[in-house]
């Protein structure tokens, strides 16, 4: 690659160019995997509650028949304009289950990431300075439990513990039944402040908490495990010692020096977990009964609504995709030598 | 054969305080679950569907901890303790099917992906950062669905090879990186100058480096394809009841329990997961502190290695 180019707007057209085969990949595998199923899609959806033309005007409509190649063109050319076609049990566009379900599994990712960036960061920086320590040894505890627990076990015990037997919070859903604001966003936090309804606003933080740091807490571990490991690493380098000969306190090596240098690799994990908080969020969701993406994927997976299935599986590809240009792009911001 | 056991057991030797302890434990929590699966029938006092006792009286429903129940009774009656024992032998076998399969097919490929380059390792990379990149259950589960239209659903077979498509990728990527490398080492010029063929090679003199680390992977993905099944089983996609007792599905239908507050039919099969988990873990964490020696701690001074060659990565 050529080393002019490195002003980040190079850089960032650069590695768009290079997502567009990652997407297009992406994309044949869901088409393929959603068409090597055996059976008929329609059928297998609605057979037997429809009459037969009815059944074979939702095949032609769905463009079913057509040859297989034709089906993936149109696919592409669909995905390409943000159209996932129309579910077959229940007739609803699939970008509008997206756009009515992605606020919930939205603000549930992006609180769970603030809490195990809000944990696992400062942790994990304990956990390095102070190595073999019994600080380091229970955090490291604390991290393969986070690592092994499964998300809906802790999910149950947090219920078990703070909704059944404390009653401090609730258990399941987005808001209380009552509690209704005008959908503007389909992000009920920013609905309800945009509605000015605080009572609402509470609500939803509180139904929010335990989902939150029940999928927060999957990736903690990561996070320190990471941090800790970066942390170790910086300090062995020869700019620590640089700043200890030059007689600046402990306190502001370890974090001003060591600390930020450790978070270059820590930004760039952090894009690699959004594709395990979706797996975690979808199980988080079912645990909380959370009206989130991933309910309406087992929902429709249940269905055996094909076209829903591939529609929601697609967006949480270009998701991941997204997420990992997005990345990379603050990483280039932060550390000039990535732009290279 | 004297001497390849002692290489084996030689990481277990080398081990040293912290690290040799937790190897320990690990070796004794997967000991635990493994024999539990293998002898459940005499552990567990009743079968795993079994809802009534061999005198005809059917068991209390929710029934807490008691002496005839050690972990209490779910609410179709089941014994949890038998569920959580038998729980054992479905876990064993799906993760040992798991791992074996993606081992089969993974390592094989980054073998010849690495070793033969070009467009084939190319479009190979691809694939495998594609699975890679995508949300791991989301994909076990869609695999599952489809795999259940043709297997039957809900069988060990079906679950393990949905999980085994998720792990592939993590085997070709290590093992066509290290091929990648080892390649161009002096000793596969050595063979190939004196004229052995790319079978040969790729066999004797590649292989041998290049399994280094998959032990260490291995374990972890054991570990991981153990929490996969339990995500499978929690969202329907795992073993058919009928089959057997699976502890994620046992773990969804304890959902509604759990708010009034019946706490004995999520904690046990939940603590079971986390055991063998952990058990893995530590095993995997072991084995690396140990045969990783950039992990080891040392008081010589540290090796500075100079950044890779463009070439050799390429």
């Amino acid at each position: 690659m050529a080393r002019s180019g490195g002003s980040l707007r190079t850089y960032l057209l650069s590695r768009l160019a290079l997502a567009l085969p990652m997407v297009l990949i992406l994309l044949t595998m869901v088409f393929l995997l959603m068409r090597v199923a055996p059976g008929d899609p329609v059928q297998s959806a609605v057979g037997g509650r429809l009459p037969p033309d009815q059944i074979a005007q939702i095949r032609a409509d769905a463009g079913i028949d057509d040859p297989l190649v034709a089906q993936y063109f149109t696919y592409l050319a669909d995905v390409a304009t943000l159209d996932f076609g129309e579910t077959i049990t229940d007739n609803r566009p699939v970008s509008d289950v997206i756009i009515e379900s992605g606020g919930a599994t939205l603000t549930l990712t992006l609180a769970a990431l603030l809490v195990a960036v809000g944990l696992g960061l400062p942790l994990g920086l304990l956990a390095g300075r102070y190595r073999d320590s019994a600080v380091d040894g229970s955090l490291r505890i604390f991290g393969i439990l986070t690592y092994a627990a499964p998300v809906f076990w802790v999910g149950l015990l947090a219920q078990l513990t703070f909704g059944s037997i404390l009653g401090w919070l609730p258990t399941s859903g987005e808001a209380d039944p009552v509690t209704f604001v005008d959908e503007v966003t389909h992000i009920l936090l920013i609905d309800a402040l945009i509605a000015g309804d605080v009572e609402a606003f509470w609500d939803a933080v509180e139904h929010l908490i335990l989902p939150a740091v029940t999928l927060g807490l999957l990736v903690t571990g990561t996070f320190l495990r990471l941090t800790r490991v970066n942390v170790m690493q910086a300090l062995r380098g020869d700019y620590i010692e640089a700043a200890r000969a030059r007689g600046i306190g402990e306190r502001s090596v370890v974090v001003r020096h060591a600390f930020r240098n450790a978070l270059v690799p820590v930004i760039t994990v952090m894009g690699l977990q959004v594709a395990l908080l979706l797996s975690g969020a979808t199980l988080t969701e079912l645990t909380f009964d959370w009206p989130g993406l991933g309910s309406e994927l087992i929902a429709y997976l249940n269905e055996r609504d094909y076209i829903a299935v591939q529609g929601i599986v697609t967006v949480f590809a270009l998701v991941v995709v997204a997420v990992s240009i997005l990345i990379d792009l603050v990483n280039a911001l932060i550390d000039p030598r990535v732009r290279y | 054969m004297a001497s390849r056991l002692a290489r084996a057991v030689k990481p277990f030797r080398d081990a040293q305080g912290l690290s040799k302890w937790l190897l320990w434990v690990g070796v004794g929590g997967t000991l635990l679950i493994v024999l539990a699966a293998i002898f459940a029938p005499w552990i567990a006092p009743y079968d795993f569907n079994q809802v009534a006792s061999s005198d005809g009286g059917r068991f209390p429903k929710q029934a807490p901890p008691s002496a005839d129940h050690w972990f209490g009774t779910s609410v179709r009656s089941e014994d949890v303790f038998s569920r959580v024992v038998f729980g054992a032998r479905i876990a064993v076998e799906v993760v040992v099917l798991a791992v074996a399969a993606s081992l089969l097919v993974g390592v094989p490929l980054g073998l010849i992906s690495g070793y033969v380059g070009g467009w084939l390792d190319r479009i190979l990379v691809l694939i495998s950062d594609a699975l890679f990149a995508f949300p791991y259950l989301i994909l076990a589960i869609v695999i599952a669905f489809l795999l259940s239209d043709t297997l039957g659903g809900g069988g060990v077979i079906t679950a393990a090879l949905a999980i085994t498509v998720v792990y592939v990728p993590q085997y070709f990527r290590v093992v066509r990186n290290s091929t990648l490398s080892a390649r161009e080492a002096t000793y596969v010029e050595a063979a190939r100058a004196m004229g052995a063929r790319p079978r040969t090679v790729i066999g004797r003199y590649i292989f041998g480096n290049v399994i280094q680390s998959v032990p260490v992977i291995a374990t972890l993905n054991a570990a991981d394809a153990m929490l996969t099944l339990a995500g499978l089983g929690f969202l329907g996609y795992g073993i058919q009841p009928t089959e057997g007792a699976e502890w994620g599905y046992d773990l969804q239908r304890a959902i509604p329990d759990v708010a009034a507050e019946i706490w004995w039919t999520s904690v046990f099969p939940g603590l079971a997961i986390v055991v063998f988990v952990i058990a893995l873990t530590l095993v995997g964490e072991g084995l690396n502190d140990t045969l990783n020696p950039t992990l080891r701690k040392r008081r010589i001074e540290p090796v500075h290695i100079p950044p890779r060659d463009k070439e050799a990565v390429r």
